[in-house]
């Protein structure tokens, strides 16, 4: 599977994560919520952000709890929880989120 | 991604009306793991690409098994199809396929047995009931050997005792030394030998995830409660899934064994090297792979110079660790005179403590000393069962008697929690019916044989929540977890139904140091 986004050829696996991480952008990701019939407000973006952000720095996706914990210090404690998560990504924060994000998926027992 | 609806098998009143399904023959035909990748493949030893003589190395791998395993032969001989395992797979009663019967499952192995390592088979195939090994074969094994998870409940009803979980890991070692792998196992091994563990977790990210469990727990507790990492020197080397650092309800896991260790005032310490309980090299029957694995467990504790190693909540490592480590890797006994690595070990660790322990039997032997209060009331809005996981009920032990690995978990979680109820006996114990996700099948692609595998779990779950007010069931294998979490959805039973056993421990925990 590959997208077409501005003249480059983002390819993907079999699960439709970005096999080349330098390859993203903010396209790539707005046309993969597209298709799952998901629109990217602003609350999403803070979450695809840090994650990204926090890739970045560890090369690997954050906990959920540190992704929870980080989210209510940013946007407020009522939202730093699982189901404002769910919410927001219904398929799995770390797995819908993570793909949105450009960034491998997470594996073994999770 | 996932916009696929899938098919929900509807939930039977009460497990005793948990009936043979109609058969369905091919109805799981088309669920199939994502095949490896060369990167996932030549890293451990496979090849890359599925090669030309692929039929050659696949009967190479067969007959040196064969050789070495006198068990595997054993079971392909003895079959005499009288039909007791039928009924007794998760995936079978949830899908109906027939090739999901444990029979079939085996059959797809025995039928190349009989043709290719028989006389008979070998000098008059037509005159025996065999099968000439070819690619549809291996697809089929590809296939349905995937669609096993070794869980073993359906050797407990064969009155022969023959084991389809050995017999699906002898079929994807062969498949692996064809080029057929697997990709979900074998990523996974490639980033536990890169990076230590099967998340993939690098160490700083590791230290920095524990430091922010401490500030939580200082937050819900008021002390200081720590997780050490690579603390050398200390008593005691915790190796848990990596999943305990990573998901829901994992990490609550993971705080309870803190809870524990700091209440009893122990000294220990988590390994940034060996930051994996789980061993993958069972699922595939790749010998030198769950050695490679658990070595990396035996250098941890020799650099880190323990006294004891402790196994965290994950089912088929403590198989693994209670059942091979002695053999693979000189942990408790065994292993090679001349492993002077081994030998290190065995004069380093306290033999007044079993080698390897589980993280139950440590704190069922604080709670025994007196040393651990538990206040139960702590749990009163939970309503609890306890999902026996299948490598730790079928293939292990706890404690020093017989069915203490169903018995120690059950005494914690009885002192953790008030309102605690087993479900149906011939689903727990070691009738134990497999979450649906165990042996390598916990990856998306399988989601569908995962929510029908799980049905027989749901059925007998359900059947407690309704009449003994059960709000709640708790795990100790971080698949288990994983799967219940994700598959329970699906069945209209919130996902956060699943706990860790630690969790519910550490919430009843006393940390204060008052007289009850």
């Amino acid at each position: 599977m590959a997208y077409e986004v501005n003249g480059i050829t983002v390819e993907t696996d079999e699960e439709g994560y970005i096999e080349d991480l330098s390859k993203w952008s903010k396209e790539v990701a707005e046309i993969m919520a597209k298709e799952d019939d998901c629109e990217l407000t602003e609350e999403h973006w803070e979450i695809i952000n840090f994650l990204r952000e926090y890739y970045e720095e560890f090369q690997i996706a954050p906990a959920v709890r540190v992704l929870t914990k980080q989210i209510g210090k940013r946007l407020g404690p009522e939202k730093g929880n699982s189901k404002y998560l769910y919410e927001l990504f219904p398929y799995g924060p770390a797995k819908q989120a993570c793909r949105y994000a450009g960034l491998p998926k997470p594996t073994g027992c999770v | 991604m996932s916009k696929k609806e899938y098919e929900i098998p509807s939930v039977p009143a009460c497990p005793e009306e948990l009936y043979t399904p109609e058969v369905q023959p091919g109805a799981s035909e088309s669920v199939r793991s994502y095949p490896a990748a060369a990167q996932h493949q030549e890293p451990l030893g496979f090849p890359g690409e599925i090669p030309d003589d692929w039929q050659d190395r696949a009967l190479t791998r067969m007959e040196e098994l064969l050789t070495r395993s006198r068990s595997l032969r054993v079971y392909l001989e003895s079959c005499v199809r009288c039909g007791a395992c039928t009924d007794k797979c998760h995936y079978y009663l949830g899908t109906g396929d027939p090739k999901n019967m444990p029979v079939a499952r085996q059959d797809l192995m025995r039928d190349i047995y009989r043709r290719h390592f028989t006389p008979a088979g070998r000098n008059f195939p037509s005159l025996v009931r065999g099968r000439e090994l070819t690619r549809e074969v291996m697809d089929e094994w590809f296939t349905y050997f995937h669609q096993c998870s070794q869980c073993r409940r359906c050797s407990v009803y064969c009155p022969y005792g023959i084991d389809t979980a050995e017999i699906s890991m002898a079929a994807r070692e062969i498949l692996d030394a064809a080029g057929f792998g697997q990709k979900y196992v074998n990523e996974i091994l490639c980033k536990v030998h890169k990076i230590g563990n099967n998340l993939g977790l690098p160490g700083p990210a590791l230290e920095d995830t524990l430091e922010g469990l401490e500030e939580d727990l200082k937050d819900d507790t008021g002390q200081d409660i720590k997780i050490p990492l690579d603390a050398q020197g200390a008593d005691i080397l915790l190796v848990t899934p990596s999943a305990d650092f990573f998901a829901e309800p994992h990490v609550d896991g993971l705080m309870g064994y803190a809870k524990v260790f700091h209440q009893a005032g122990l000294s220990w310490t988590l390994s940034s090297y060996a930051s994996e309980a789980g061993n993958f090299g069972m699922f595939i029957g790749n010998y030198e792979q769950m050695k490679k694995v658990a070595e990396r467990i035996r250098k941890a504790a020799i650099d880190l110079g323990v006294k004891r190693i402790v196994v965290g909540e994950c089912g088929h490592a403590w198989r693994v660790a209670y059942s091979f480590w002695n053999t693979l890797a000189g942990i408790g006994h065994g292993a090679d005179e001349k492993d002077e690595y081994a030998r290190a070990l065995q004069a380093q660790l306290d033999p007044n403590y079993p080698v390897p322990q589980h993280i139950c039997e440590l704190t069922y032997d604080l709670m025994q000393q007196g040393v651990l209060k538990f206040d139960p009331t702590a749990n009163d809005h939970i309503g609890l069962t306890f999902h026996d996981s299948c490598n730790v009920a079928r293939a292990s032990r706890m404690g020093d008697m017989p069915g203490g690995q169903m018995e120690i978990p059950r005494a914690l979680l009885r002192a953790s929690v008030r309102n605690f109820h087993d479900m149906a006996d011939t689903t727990i114990g070691d009738a134990t019916f497999c979450c649906g996700g165990g042996g390598g099948l916990l990856t998306d692609e399988l989601l569908d044989i995962r929510i029908k595998g799980a049905l027989p779990r749901v059925t007998a779950l359900r059947d407690v929540m309704e009449d003994k007010g059960i709000t709640h069931m708790a795990a100790i294998c971080a698949i288990c977890k994983a799967q219940f979490t994700k598959v329970l959805p699906y069945y209209d039973l919130p996902m956060d139904t699943v706990v860790s056993l630690h969790q519910m421990v550490g919430n009843a925990l006393r940390l204060d140091k008052g007289e009850i």
